[in-house]
């Protein structure tokens, strides 16, 4: 085990996620495209944050920059105290596993796994044993309510179902930050409303969250909206009521 | 924990390969094939091998056999209804081998005549086989029941004989053969051993492409033997035969010794031997009329022959089973393209390149090594069929049976390399999106 996975201690009362004037391009034949500029930000332990913006607005790369599933061309970014910018496929790797739970618009299960061995990916490629990591997976399948259908597979689930045990998988290796994107936009109404309950709990247990949305009900939610708007953060509000 | 994630990466390959049964069990199809074909083609070949190599260590790896050959036909005789043709090994050879040669350790001469035995109402062809009473243990020819003929027999031209287990069973059917009287041309003999069937020593069928030897041609193709004393072959049947040639009238033929069987003290005695012989008889005989039979070269001969055998069949096989590698590196091609997804997914959730190579690799090995194991079931059981129906002998070797598997493996690791290498190499943004 690397000292990534295990404990990290970094100082609770300090910002878990921190970028400095982080940009991205894409070199697309001789033109470059800026996609995020100069982006600033700092999320706190425990912040439910929405971040929110039209299409092309670099949403999606921020969200990838945030997941780890792309460097920045260049600023700085540093997730848990801990430089990320310049780290090899590898330790990338290491870090989406330890430290972000994904949570995806189109729910991306294993279809040949069950829901147990769905929650069990994470832990699976973190090393966990196969019986600790199966109690686990058992428990959080209890908890997002469906203890009873730990044997289902993915296509003998509903919607809402699917969306749930993504969110068990998302969290069972305890990650600092659970990242959704439009976790609702492909749900019924009532389904996607017993997923921002859940994410609601999760945030009143302390968890970290950012949601990508332009839900605006979901933006209601969180404590903190985020607007970007070309690549830049154009706007941020602070939900006072939360 | 090296054992445990293997353990549960084999478990999901299984999941995985379950998912898409038909698939896998068709694309498993060219890999059994191609292994049962190794198994079953080289059980065949070493059958085959050891058959040949059995027979001739039968004739005896210290024996050189000279035999009478038919000579080419005198420019003199042609046109002529009836002539008297004097040629083949004469006792002076036998003579002269036994004392001019300084490795020869023993000799047997043979005197085979074609006749026929007369048991009761029974009468089958046969070859009498005019010899000596150590001929057994030179030919290794067993003495099955009874005993061989004995030096008393020889010094006193006994009327016995020893019948080999082919005559047995043309000849006396349920009878006891001990002790019974058969009548060969005027005379009786009584049997006073069985031996086991005598293996002869052609020099041509697929060893040698030369000209069979009057004596097997006087013989016939396959027939049992009897074995009588040589004195009294010689006294009983003289030294003429009757050959009887189509058309016009015959030929009468003088022949002494159809086969002078020489043994030598030690192997690496055996082609001097050979040579010294050679030069003997090309001194004293000036018609062509011998020809000798090396047992060692032949087993060398069968040896080098057996071995163009094996690589002729294994290369048959080992394209088969390549096309089967390919077939399986064009499935997981499509297995990974159809599952990028998948990779995706796993790549965001913590998944390392190498644990994603380890994947498609451990399904690709597990999908090669399963259908080498049914392939090994098939390969062995082939033979056993051909064995039952096509009367062949076939062996099947432990170690082509660990080849089959090593090169299932092979073939599993050199075309799941690559398929896994590119599902490890994609962008895990891009693999996400993929629909």
């Amino acid at each position: 085990m690397t000292e990534l996975g295990t404990a990290f201690d970094f100082d609770a009362e300090s910002p878990i996620l921190v970028m400095e004037a982080l940009c991205k391009n894409y070199q697309l034949g001789s033109v470059q495209l800026r996609v995020l500029r100069e982006i600033d930000l700092t999320i706190n332990s425990g912040e439910y944050v929405a971040i929110m913006g039209p299409s092309g607005s670099g949403k999606s790369t921020l969200l990838n920059m945030i997941g780890c599933l792309d460097r920045p061309s260049s600023g700085e970014y540093l997730l848990g105290g801990q430089s990320v910018a310049d780290l090899d496929d590898d330790e990338l790797s290491m870090i989406r596993g330890a430290r972000i739970g994904f949570v995806f618009q189109s729910f991306n299960l294993i279809a040949q796994l069950n829901v147990v061995e769905n929650i069990e990916i994470p832990m699976y490629y973190q090393g966990w044993s196969e019986r600790d990591s199966e109690e686990r997976a058992r428990e959080l399948a209890t908890m997002v309510g469906l203890g009873d259908r730990v044997d289902h597979r993915p296509s003998e689930l509903s919607g809402g179902q699917q969306q749930r045990v993504a969110l068990a998988r998302a969290l069972s290796n305890d990650p600092l930050i659970i990242l959704a994107d439009e976790p609702t936009g492909n749900l019924d109404s009532q389904s996607g409303a017993d997923i921002l309950e859940i994410l609601d709990r999760l945030h009143g247990e302390g968890k970290t969250l950012i949601v990508v949305t332009h839900d605006e009900n979901i933006a209601t939610c969180a404590e903190r909206v985020i607007r970007l708007f070309d690549g830049r953060i154009a706007q941020e509000e602070f939900n006072k009521e939360r | 924990m090296v054992f445990f994630r293997l353990k549960r990466t084999v478990k999901l390959g299984v999941k995985s390969l379950w998912m898409h049964r038909l698939r896998s069990t068709l694309t498993a199809l060219g890999i059994i094939f191609g292994v049962s074909s190794v198994i079953a083609m080289l059980a065949i070949g070493e059958g085959a091998s050891r058959d040949a190599q059995e027979k001739i260590a039968q004739l005896g790896s210290k024996n050189i056999i000279i035999k009478t050959a038919e000579p080419p036909e005198d420019q003199s005789a042609v046109g002529q209804q009836q002539t008297l043709r004097e040629y083949g090994l004469t006792y002076a050879d036998a003579e002269r081998f036994q004392n001019g040669i300084p490795d020869v350790q023993v000799i047997v001469p043979n005197r085979r005549i074609s006749q026929q035995a007369l048991y009761r109402n029974h009468r089958v062809a046969i070859e009498v086989i005019g010899t000596v009473p150590w001929y057994p243990e030179i030919s290794n020819t067993r003495v099955k029941f009874g005993r061989f003929l004995g030096s008393t027999d020889m010094h006193y031209k006994q009327g016995v004989c020893v019948v080999d287990e082919r005559v047995v069973k043309e000849l006396f059917a349920f009878d006891d053969p001990l002790g019974q009287d058969v009548k060969i041309a005027s005379d009786y003999y009584r049997v006073v051993g069985v031996a086991a069937e005598a293996i002869q020593a052609k020099g041509g069928e697929n060893l040698e492409a030369k000209d069979a030897t009057g004596a097997e041609k006087a013989a016939g193709a396959n027939v049992g033997g009897i074995y009588v004393p040589l004195t009294t072959v010689k006294e009983r049947f003289g030294e003429m035969s009757l050959q009887i040639t189509a058309g016009s009238g015959g030929t009468l033929e003088r022949i002494e010794l159809q086969e002078i069987i020489v043994q030598v003290r030690s192997i690496n005695m055996v082609l001097g031997t050979r040579r010294s012989i050679e030069t003997l008889l090309s001194r004293f005989h000036k018609k062509n009329d011998y020809e000798i039979v090396v047992p060692l070269e032949l087993m060398r001969q069968a040896r080098d022959f057996q071995r163009i055998f094996t690589i002729v069949l294994g290369s048959i096989a080992a394209i088969s089973l390549l096309v089967g590698g390919i077939g399986i590196m064009n499935i997981m091609m499509a297995t990974v393209s159809e599952r990028t997804r998948e990779i995706g997914i796993r790549r965001a959730l913590g998944a390392k390149k190498r644990d994603i190579i380890f994947q498609f690799l451990s399904e690709t090995l597990l999908l090669t090594l399963s259908g080498g194991v049914l392939g090994i079931a098939l390969g062995s059981a082939v033979p056993l069929l051909v064995t039952h129906f096509g009367q062949m002998r076939t062996v099947i070797t432990t170690s082509s049976l660990l080849l089959a598997f090593g090169i299932s493996a092979a073939v599993g690791i050199t075309f799941g390399l690559y398929p896994a290498y590119r599902a490890a190499n994609m962008d895990p943004i891009e693999s996400l999106r993929h629909e």
